[in-house]
Order: structure tokens, then sequence, then C-alpha cells
């Protein structure tokens, strides 16, 4: 039997659960915690130079492995600025475990220095929350938190570890629980076969089909059982923001990432389907336009893990709460039997039909020139030197759209943005969590001069851990996707959607340690592109101007249905 | 419509506050909320009225259920079932007022628990329209002071909700 402090019980635990890195900064309340993780070697720290990176370093580990990161602050401001990395990590699903400080049990309440009830901060953007109350229990509530982090939807687990369940002098038994068991709380395991069975058939009559699979295909590893899926019944497939690379953004039955910024193809096939199969995907705002005139003649399918994302906002015929690997599995062996079919005829009509709607738009834009180059001609040069396989990250704006739309993902796990809250400053630290943990890997981050200003003091740590990751900056020295709505809804007044006074990047990477380059002449943006990924070993910033005036569409109009889109700056549907 | 769901949650430190947090959060509405804990001591059990539209209702049961610390819950209202809440209210009871509000306080079947030369405190238990109805039944300027436990609720006949 062996007996630990609270604070050498964490760092151990965190070291049998096979947790590799984890991130964060130091303070008062966590300074038990800090020592005994000094003292051991199985566990590397990460010091972030603001806490809200920790998180998204946490965060965009958890995307690319599918396992719970892992965030240690203090109490206080510390745990505060936490909030906006785990509100981000909530609204896309993401598991992760937020180990926070806490004043000493007996201070708790008196307004004591650092203290704050993150309880309370935290439990409107967290799956759960606990405090621990004796150190002896610390095991098991880390073991909880894992649990609840990373089964049925995952999401964020706070813990709060007041500064005495961490003391030194006060030692208690310590056993790694490999199981922890909790009566409220069970995942469902498996869809309802009758349901199942059901939708089967409905696929197997549809005569214009469309499968809309989200972020749920990514976090329930099931992308493969989708593309085969797809293939076998030679539906059309598009992705949700948070879905790309879940079925690959090349392959044949793609018809591109749908909703707001959706290609005209995705949009159309949604409108005139005659069956929505919903896979992982919740119909938030952003995909479906007006609910009142969604999808007019189809009928839906919706297989969900969260039974409260069914029919939140659109009416379902057919629900399936479930893991969506496994009931995808239960409809690819449903179809096996009796070698069931589609209905051909219907579907070679219908492809037909998708066919002339991908000719219309075809994610086409104005032709850069030397002196004017267009962002979504950056993501097109980026696609080709990284050859389709880096993993890109991105922050929130126009440039978010453009790589979504211009950098086609073969892969899951690959695309990396804050798709729910729309967290500027993410794109940085959650390339940094993936680099760390994946370094043979290419790892970028798209941003803008907007953006990556929300948190780019983590080029520091880049230096200190040797992260040699890229970042790419479409710089349009403006708030674009601000620029673009005032500019479409308030008659081109750009208030507050300017930036002025932008630092000299390169000047700035450099004083960082880092690499720094610009292209402002179209000749130079592909061997640039080159340049900086050849540099293995360096973090590479490439600073690129282009074309401020320009907007991301197609854009569907607002209310409308989902086929409804302005196409350019002048045409719409 | 007017729902009571009946709640059984683990009775942990915090876990009130998630299902309060969880009804602004999401701009749902309680009427009513009562809690207390069971004869079995490791739970509570919570009864909240509420009222929306059928989709807000199923969204109130199913985000309720998600909430780690809730065991079971069930929509009392989906079959028979009974319910009460209990009031307290003082009223002002002079001369010849007094033989008055004791005849009123019988036809509703409260009892009077506590009497000064001036005010009389009593006791109602029904289901909410029966309060409402003895307020009403006072005369104006009468009622001092109210006190209501909001609703308690539970199924009739065999249905039970327990572990």
């Amino acid at each position: 039997m062996e007996l630990l402090s609270g604070a050498d019980m964490i760092a151990r635990f965190l070291g049998d659960e096979g947790v590799e890195y984890i991130y964060g900064y130091p303070g008062g309340a966590v300074l038990h915690i800090y020592d005994a993780l000094f003292r051991q070697d199985k566990v590397e720290h990460i010091l972030v130079r603001h806490e809200q990176a920790a998180v998204h370093m946490a965060d965009g580990y958890a995307r690319a492995a599918g396992k719970a990161g892992v965030v240690l602050v203090t109490s206080g401001p510390g745990a505060t600025n936490t909030v906006t990395g785990i509100a981000t990590a909530f609204m896309d699903s993401i598991p992760m475990v937020v180990l926070c400080g806490q004043v000493p049990s007996n201070l708790i309440g008196e307004d004591a220095f650092q203290e704050t009830d993150m309880m309370g901060v935290s439990r409107p953007v967290v799956k759960h929350n606990m405090a621990v109350r004796h150190a002896s229990e610390i095991p098991e509530v880390l073991k909880k938190a894992f649990y609840i982090a990373e089964s049925g939807r995952p999401g964020p687990v706070v813990v709060d570890i007041p500064k005495d369940m961490t003391a030194p002098n006060e030692r208690f038994e310590y056993v790694y629980p490999k199981k922890v068991k909790l009566r409220s709380y069970t995942p469902p395991a498996r869809g309802h076969s009758g349901q199942i069975k059901k939708a089967v058939e409905m696929l197997l009559a549809a005569k214009r089909p469309v499968i809309y699979a989200g972020g749920g295909v990514i976090l329930g590893g099931a992308s493969n059982q989708l593309t085969k899926l797809v293939e076998l019944l030679n539906f059309p497939v598009t992705n949700t923001l948070m879905g790309l690379g879940g079925y690959p953004g090349t392959g044949k039955h793609s018809v591109g990432m749908l909703g707001m910024h959706g290609s005209y193809e995705a949009n159309q096939v949604m409108h005139h389907s005659d069956l929505v199969l919903a896979v992982g995907a919740r119909f938030d705002d952003r995909i479906t336009n007006g609910t009142d005139k969604f999808c007019p003649g189809a009928r839906i399918i919706h297989i969900d893990i969260d039974p409260a994302n069914i029919a939140k906002t659109v009416k379902v015929d057919v629900p399936i709460v479930g893991p969506v690997d496994s009931v995808l599995d239960d409809m690819l062996a449903l179809i096996a039997v009796d070698e069931k079919e589609t209905d051909a005829a219907a579907l070679s009509d219908w492809w037909s039909k998708i066919e002339s709607w991908r000719t219309v738009h075809a994610g086409r834009y104005e032709s850069s020139t030397q002196d004017n180059i267009k962002p979504q001609n950056v993501i097109e040069a980026l696609y080709k030197v990284t050859k389709g396989e880096a993993y890109v990250t991105s922050d929130v704006g126009q440039h978010q759209m453009f790589a979504a739309q211009y950098y086609k993902f073969d892969r899951p796990n690959r695309w990396i943005n804050s798709g729910g809250l729309g967290t500027m400053g993410f794109g940085l630290p959650a390339a940094m969590g993936i680099k760390l943990s994946y370094p043979n890997e290419e790892v970028v981050c798209v941003t803008g001069e907007g953006s990556i200003q929300m948190n780019i003091q983590e080029l520091s740590t880049c230096k200190q851990y040797d992260i040699p990751l890229k970042v790419v900056v479409l710089n349009n020295q403006s708030l674009g996707m601000v620029r673009q709505w005032q500019d479409m809804n308030y008659e081109s007044r750009h208030a507050h959607s300017y930036m002025e006074s932008l630092p000299d990047f390169t000047k700035l990477v450099e004083s960082y340690g880092h690499v720094g380059l610009t292209v402002n002449k179209l000749d130079d943006l592909e061997s640039t592109l080159e340049k900086a990924f050849a540099m293995k070993d360096r973090l590479v910033f490439i600073n690129v101007y282009v074309d401020p005036t320009e907007h991301v569409y197609p854009m569907q109009i607002a209310r409308g249905s989902m086929n409804d889109m302005w196409l350019s700056k002048t045409e719409r549907t | 419509m007017r729902r009571i769901i009946s709640v059984l949650l683990e009775n942990e430190p915090g876990a009130l506050s998630r299902v309060v947090g969880l009804f602004s959060q999401r701009n749902y509405n309680i009427e009513t909320l009562t809690v207390a804990p069971t004869d079995d001591k490791s739970l509570s059990r919570l009864t909240v009225t509420t009222t929306g539209s059928d989709k807000v209702i199923e969204q109130i049961t199913k985000q309720l259920n998600k909430l780690v610390e809730v065991v079971k819950l069930v929509d009392l209202t989906e079959g028979a079932h009974i319910e009460r809440e209990l009031m307290l209210i003082k009223i002002k009871a002079a001369g010849s007022q007094r033989a008055e509000i004791k005849r009123q306080v019988d036809i509703f079947r409260g009892q009077i628990v506590d009497v000064t030369s001036t005010v009389y405190t009593v006791q109602i238990i029904g289901n909410s329209h029966k309060l409402d109805a003895f307020i009403a039944s006072i005369a104006e300027g009468g009622v001092l002071e109210v006190v209501r436990s909001g609703i308690s609720g539970i199924a009739r006949g065999e249905k039970m909700l327990s572990l």
C-alpha cells in the first residue's frame, strides 16, 4: 500500500491515465501540485503565457487525438481565464479535464485572495464539474472526470481543488481506479433496432436522398462506417463545418459543406431532397437557415448520441439515439442482409440533377492579380503545398470559411476549428497542442491579422518548447467577416472593423525567435509557402496581404430556405 | 400547458443549482420548485412546475436528464397524479370578522394554527386552485401575509419514481 499526498496523487493519476502533456500556468493555490509534477517525469507540463491558450492547446490535442486534453490552472484569475476555452470545447463537444486550484476549504466564501466560485462560473459551459471535498477521494474524482469527459457526447469537465486537499504532509492510500460507476450517468450503448430497421427501409426507398454528416462522425470515430454507407448506397453526402473530413472532401459523393457558407450544390441537394439522413449533426442555425422553410419535401432520420439534440430545432421523423459508429454498423449489416437495393433509376436522375448544380457556382471567385491576392487563392496554394495532408487549425471569420471551403479534408480529425462558439484566438494554441503530440505531421494555423492577435503571446511558448508549426495569416487589414456584414447590411459603414496600427508581424515574430515571411505579390505566394514548409524545425509565420474587399460566398440569405443564397456581390438565387 | 416534473437527484452540494441554472440558461420557466431529501438520504426529490409548448417541455425533460446528478425523472402530468401545496396565511381577524373567517377556514378544510387578538394564522392544503380560491374568498385587505410551499406531486396507483 502506497501513501501519497493529494498533490502527488494528482500527478500519479495523470501518469497512470496515460496523459502525456498537460497545459497550464502555476499560482498560489496549485503550488503543491506543481511541486508534485516537478518530482515526476511521466507527465510533461507546458507553460503557456495565458490560461485561455492552455485550454485551446488541450482542445486542439483532444480534437486531433480523440482523447481528453488536460489543463492545470490556479484559482481566481487563472480559473476565470479558462472560461472562453472551456465554452469553446463545450459547444463543440470536446473531451477535456480542467483542474482548477481553489483557496483552502476554510477560506471558501470569505472573499479570500484569488477566490472565485469556479463551480458557479463554469457551470453553464461544462458537461459536468466537481469539487474535491476530501483528499482521499482524488483518484476517484479524477477518474470520474475523465470518464464523463470522454464518454457519451464528450465535453469539458472542471475539477475544483482547494489547496488544503493537496497538502504535502497529509497522505492517503493511492490506488489507480480502473473503472468508475455512476448510477445517474449511463451513455447510450446501442441504437434502437426497430428504429434502425425503419430507417434502412426509408433509405432504400428514397428517390432524392442526402446524408448530412456532422461533427459527431469525427467525435464518434465513424468516418469509415460513413464512407462505406455513402458508397454502398450511392448517396450524396454533405459535411458540416465540424464534420469536414468525416467523408473525404475529394470523394466523388461529396457535395461539400452545407449551411450559411456551404456550397451551392450542398444547399440545393438539401432543399430538394426527399430524405435527409442526419448523422451526428445538430441542425443548428448556421445549417438550417429559416427552420420553417428547411427541406420542405424531406423526411428526416436523425442519429445522435444526445437525445436532447433530437427535435431541438427541427422536427424529425425517425430519431435514433446511440453512438454513430454502432448505429451505422447496424445499418450496414441490415443492408448487407439479402443484398437489399436502392432505387437506382431515381438515384441516377438525382445525380444528374446534382451534377448540373455542381457547375453553377463551383467555388468560383475573381482571379487574383499580381498585386491583389484573393484569400481563396492562398488556401488553394496551401492545399497544394501541403498535399492536402496537413492538420489545419483556424481562428474565426472569413479565413475560417475560406479554409473550410477550399482545403479539401480527406481524413477526419485534421480540420480543427471553433465551430460552435466561434472563438477568435483559438487557432494558434490549438495548433500547438497538435504539433506537440504529432511532431512529424505538418500543422498549420490559418488565421487573420485580427484573430492572431488574440493569443499571439503564445509564440513565446512555441519558442520555449520548440514547436515548429506554421502560421498563415490572411491579412486583409480588417475584421473581414464583420466588414462583410457591414457591407451587406449597414451600407458599408465599417464601424470598428478596420485594424489600424497593425504591428510589423515579421519583426514581431523574429523578436520571439521565429521566422517571419511576407507575401504581397501573387508570384511569391507558392514559392514562399514552399520555403516555409521546407523549414521543418522552425516556426514560420507567413503574412500574406490579401484583397480587403473580398466576401465569402455562397452566403445564405437570412431566414430564407437552405437554397436562398448570394453567389457573389451581385448574383443571388 | 402547465406541467409537473418530478426529479430524483443525487443529494449533493451544487446539484440543485445545476437544475435551477439550466432553467435560466435555456430560458425555461419555473413556476414553483420544491426540494427535500427522500427516505434514501443519498437522494433528493425535486418537484418543478413549468409551462411551455410540447417542444419546450420535451427539451426540459431531455436537458434535465442530461445533468449528471439527475438519476430519474417523470412528467407527472402525463398520467393520473396527486398534487398538493401547503399555504400558511395570516389574516386580519378582529371582532365580527373572527367567526366569519373561522367558517371560511372550515369550508376549505383548513386549520387555524396560531391566534392573536387581531390575527389568525391559517394552514390550507390542496391543489393550487384551492389555495387561490381561499385567498380570493377573504375580504379585500384581509390578507396580511402568504407563504406557499410550491407543488409536491406523486403518481396515482402502482406507478413509482424510485431507483
